[in-house]
């Protein structure tokens, strides 16, 4: 190899520095997204999700046909079916828009119907996993934040709260709440909205409100509870900071992944309870439809209408798994236990 | 020289189970007493178990005190809301990976304590300050938006600085800030820790188990056993002069990086290991290992006392230890 | 004369990670005769505990050796089979690793975890096993052996435990034994008594010893020669007395400088190396201590520097050794 002089100058510090880069920035949502965009299970779960949101809530405010439309004459259609009287619309040059799913027994459009119960699942779903989520993290962030005394008083509350039986509870809400919520609506037009929710939609979420979240705060509390033995939370103290900033700025916010991992799982939970209560009659009131109380009234008819069963079915189904999915995914990526 | 912080008869035990009746205790700093002068750097060393840790963090009450005194300025604090002198003292610690949270910016790191103090007037104050903090240490404005796991360990090691510098304190316990960095990047800190010192007047309590480290930085040095102060002198009285046995055998312990003084060195190996911290020996706890116990030394605590100028000691048998 | 022990020719390894290839080991060579005590110099990052494995064939996945040969008392272990390699590790070979709290199964008894490798390389019977065990544990200094023998990891010292990590390696008397950091996790006071152990042991037994250690101070307490190593490759090999009185490359020299010395009499400042480690994943084309050398010419930045002999066993890969015989060279070509 030849070797002159030159070779030999010395090299400039901008030289030397350009040897020296630092590496992009990986922030943890960006490293998380990515992972979570490799999952195809996910991927789908989403699309999914996004596909039955749309149904549920866009759709039906440009839909033809209204939920509780009755219209005399379309009783019972058939999927893709037609009355006498819309036969004889199409047959004069007229466009009807199809029926997907027929018609019930009061000749309500099912498909609507259906995207109407999906929203009502939907909304149940992820109000409720909001208040849960808000009242969990806060309960169990300060039980385990405190410790000692505070904290097994508070934890023993929880035990207690976990064997209460929540049907039971729901049953005599909706029996004592039932008379008093319905006067207050028809007296006061500020309350006239609890006849379109109906009482028994909010007994659910009073109950939800009160029992629901201990599972979110026993999470909360034991991750809180390794984390504040971290140096930072030490070095924050020594600091001067309070105990709600170190809860908020320092706990909380590194607990950010399970609680959006733990919410997300949630929904489909709550869908589910508020499915099986519409079903058994104890959810929404008529009109207003639920994915659990189009599969009651469909049980009626169960030999010569089954679609009406099977579509609400498979829509919960569908709903309660791509979220339970999703949450698996998130879950994956951004659990930092998995982090290599 | 005026004393900043001086810890009087300080006491740190934790209960560690046992019955309600015989609770189990760990004495991990067990009736210490020391000053550190205004400007001064007092050195802590011993190994592991020792108490050096517990007691720096006991100065700035991270530990709320079993007994006794600590005095910040004149002003007896062992009993006061510590807000007002969380902006005096503050810590560095040794984990440079665990002492910074994972989720926040290094900005949010460094500005934590403007905030919680209020100390900048607007946004742009507050970025400013944060800014100079960071050149101060040997960053820059580019490293403000970036997470602590880009950074390597040294640079990780000047952010804590940047963060306990923030709030402009007088006094700052370095809980082994070096020990976790590679060797050729503890230089460069300790050089950092020095030059801080002249520019801003500060004073520290340096805690680690090198001693070389400890002696370069140091003005006096306290030795620590089993949560006991055993020796405290100057730091160049303490490395040439040193009287108590366990001061001694640290010294001579420790490998020197020169083949011809290691080949010439006549080293003491102590024999056995450092009893537990839950059941200390009687009297004088060193005396499980001394070379030169006697009766006396497992009846009676030996007192720390002042035994030349400005040179502490504990031990019964000093006249039987060869000088060094 | 001694036999040649160890033989390392051009040995490169790189892990492959999902971030990219990280070039753990480039081009590392060195030898060892028998009796011999190396100390590999270095700091997180420069590849000293992965050479030290590889001679093993104990590398990690997903790391991987993609070049050079390993020679070691007779076999070839870059190509040596798993079943292989077994039969070599613990018997001609042991390791003694950084922290014993974790190297020593909790589940298992001293004694059990001793026999273990007994009864895996030698024919010996149960019992003979159970009475070298007591015999290995007197050796490195434990007390007590019979009792010791049936005691469990989490019931002994810190100290006590390594000793123990020591009597498993010598167990079926290794030609050479591998120390990754032995004393790292120990107390000062600890740390004297297990390299005072090491060194009668060497005295007793003759075998080799690989210090590894970040730990200047150590590696002039108890070994012959010393390799330091920078980001994969070794950047000066010598005597110790080479390295500590005479260091040739800026990288060692910066390290002894850099540290505060106990025996020093007056506060001398100290002079830190510049900048940070390399990155592993981009490291330079050229020198890869080049962007914190003090010395650094333009050829040290694209060009990876070669070997220089200053003696038989003192060599240094350091650009500005060639220039001074590139210097010479112009001198007698000028005078002549």
């Amino acid at each position: 190899m030849q070797l002159d002089v030159s070779n030999f100058v010395p090299a400039s510090d901008e030289e030397k520095q350009s040897l020296v880069t630092m590496r992009d920035s990986i922030g943890f949502w960006k490293d998380g997204l990515h992972r979570l965009r490799k999952n195809n299970v996910a991927m789908i779960s989403l699309v999914v999700i996004v596909i039955v949101m749309v149904l549920a809530f866009i759709v039906p405010s440009f839909y033809p046909y209204d939920y509780k439309e009755q219209i005399r004459g379309n009783e019972n259609l058939a999927p893709m079916g037609y009355s006498v009287k819309e036969q004889a619309s199409i047959d004069s040059g007229d466009f009807v828009f199809p029926h997907f799913l027929g018609t019930d027994n009061l000749g309500r459009d099912l498909s609507v119907r259906i995207m109407m119960g999906s929203k009502i699942s939907l909304l149940v779903g992820i109000i409720a996993s909001a208040i849960i989520m808000m009242i969990g993290s806060i309960y169990g962030a300060v039980a385990g934040y405190f410790g000692g005394r505070a904290d097994q008083i508070m934890m023993r509350i929880v035990d207690m709260i976990y064997t209460v039986p929540d049907l039971l509870i729901i049953i005599l809400l909706i029996a004592t709440l039932k008379y008093p919520l319905k006067d207050l609506a028809n007296t006061n037009p500020a309350f006239a909205w609890i006849n379109t929710v109906g009482v028994g939609l909010i007994c659910i979420f009073i109950v939800f409100a009160l029992l629901y979240w201990v599972g979110m705060a026993r999470q909360i509390r034991s991750q809180i509870l390794s984390l504040k033995e971290q140096e930072y939370v030490t070095a924050a103290r020594a600091l001067g900071a309070s105990h709600a900033r170190i809860i908020r700025k320092h706990l909380l916010k590194n607990c950010i992944g399970l609680i959006i991992v733990t919410t997300t799982l949630q929904i489909p939970s709550a869908i589910f309870t508020e499915s099986f209560l519409s079903f058994i009659g104890l959810g929404v009131s008529a009109p207003m439809p639920s994915l659990g109380s189009l599969a009651a009234t469909a049980l009626g008819g169960i030999t010569s209408y089954p679609h009406r069963l099977l579509a609400p079915s498979i829509m919960i189904s569908l709903i309660i798994l791509s979220f339970n999915l999703f949450g698996d995914g998130l879950r994956d990526a951004f659990d930092p236990k998995l982090k290599n | 020289m005026d004393k900043l912080v001086e810890a009087i008869h300080l006491k740190q035990y934790f209960n560690v189970g046992g019955s309600p009746l015989h609770p189990l205790q760990v004495k991990a700093c067990d009736d210490v007493s020391f000053y550190i002068g205004k400007g001064e750097t007092l050195g802590l060393v011993g190994e592991s178990g020792c108490g050096k840790t517990t007691t720096g963090r006991s100065l700035l009450r991270l530990y709320e005190p079993t007994a006794g005194t600590i005095m910040y300025d004149g002003v007896d604090i062992t009993h006061v809301s510590m807000k007002p002198y969380r902006r005096k003292m503050q810590i560095v610690f040794q984990d440079p990976y665990a002492s910074l949270n994972p989720r926040m910016t290094v900005s949010d790191i460094v500005g934590e304590p403007l905030d919680i103090h209020k100390l900048s007037s607007s946004k742009k104050d507050r970025q400013d300050k944060i800014i100079a903090m960071l050149e101060r240490v040997g960053l820059n404005s580019e490293h403000a938006n970036r997470y602590p796991h880009e950074f390597s360990g040294g640079q990780r090691q000047r952010i804590g600085i940047a963060r306990a510098l923030a709030v402009d304190p007088e006094f700052i316990v370095c809980d082994e800030p070096i020990s976790a960095l590679d060797v050729s990047i503890q230089a460069q800190v300790i050089n950092m820790f020095e030059k801080l010192q002249d520019e801003m007047g500060l004073t520290y309590l340096f805690i680690a188990h090198d001693l070389s480290v400890v002696k370069h930085i140091s003005d006096r040095i306290g030795v620590m056993y089993l949560g006991k102060l055993v020796e405290l002198a100057d730091n160049m009285e303490l490395t040439f002069h040193n009287l108590h046995p366990y001061t001694r055998s640290l010294i001579s312990a420790i490998p020197v990086p020169d083949p011809r003084i290691n080949r010439s060195r006549h080293r003491i190996i102590l024999q056995g290991d450092v009893p537990s911290p839950l059941h200390p020996p009687s009297g004088c706890n060193f005396r499980t290992r001394c070379p030169y116990v006697t009766a006396i030394c497992s009846e009676e605590e030996p007192e720390f006392k002042e035994v030349g100028p400005n040179h502490f000691c504990a031990c019964h048998n000093l006249d039987m230890v060869p000088k060094a | 004369m001694s036999e040649r022990l160890l033989e390392i020719k051009n040995e490169r390894l790189s892990f492959f990670t999902p971030a990219g290839e990280v070039k753990a080991l480039n081009d590392v060579s060195f030898s060892m005769d028998q009796g011999d005590v190396l100390g590999i110099v270095g700091e997180s990052g420069s590849g000293k505990s992965v050479t030290a494995y590889s001679i093993m064939g104990l590398t990690a996945h997903p790391g991987r050796l993609i070049g050079g040969e390993i020679n070691f008392n007779g076999h070839r272990i870059d190509l040596l089979q798993e079943k292989d390699l077994r039969k070599i590790r613990g018997n001609e070979v042991s390791i003694i690793f950084q922290d014993p709290m974790t190297s020593l199964n909790p589940v298992y008894t001293i004694g059990d975890q001793i026999t273990e490798v007994l009864l895996l390389h030698t024919h010996c019977s149960k019992k003979q096993a159970k009475d070298k065990a007591i015999e290995l544990l007197s050796l490195v200094g434990i007390n007590e052996p019979e009792r010791r023998v049936r005691q469990y990891p989490h019931e002994l010292s810190g100290g006590m435990r390594q000793r123990v990590m020591i009597a498993i390696a010598l167990a079926c008397e290794p030609k050479l034994l591998i120390a990754d950091e032995p004393t790292t996790a120990l107390d000062v006071t600890i740390q004297a008594q297990i390299l005072e152990l090491m060194m009668e042991l060497k005295k007793k037994l003759g075998m080799s010893i690989i210090m590894i250690t970040h730990d200047l101070g150590i590696v002039s307490t108890i070994c012959e020669k010393i390799a330091v190593m920078y980001a994969g490759k070794i950047v000066e090999y010598g005597t110790i007395d080479d390295i500590f009185y005479s260091p040739s490359h800026e990288y060692t020299k910066g390290l002894l400088n850099s540290i505060p010395k106990l025996t020093e009499v007056g506060h001398e400042k100290l002079i830190p190396i510049e900048g940070s480690p390399v990155d592993m994943l981009k490291p330079p084309l050229g020198c890869p201590f080049a962007p914190r050398c003090k010395s650094c010419m333009k050829i040290c930045l694209d060009q990876m520097p070669e070997y220089t002999y200053l003696s038989d066993v003192h060599y240094s890969a350091c650009w500005l050794l060639q220039k001074k015989e590139f210097d010479k060279l112009q001198e007698d070509t000028q005078i002549g």
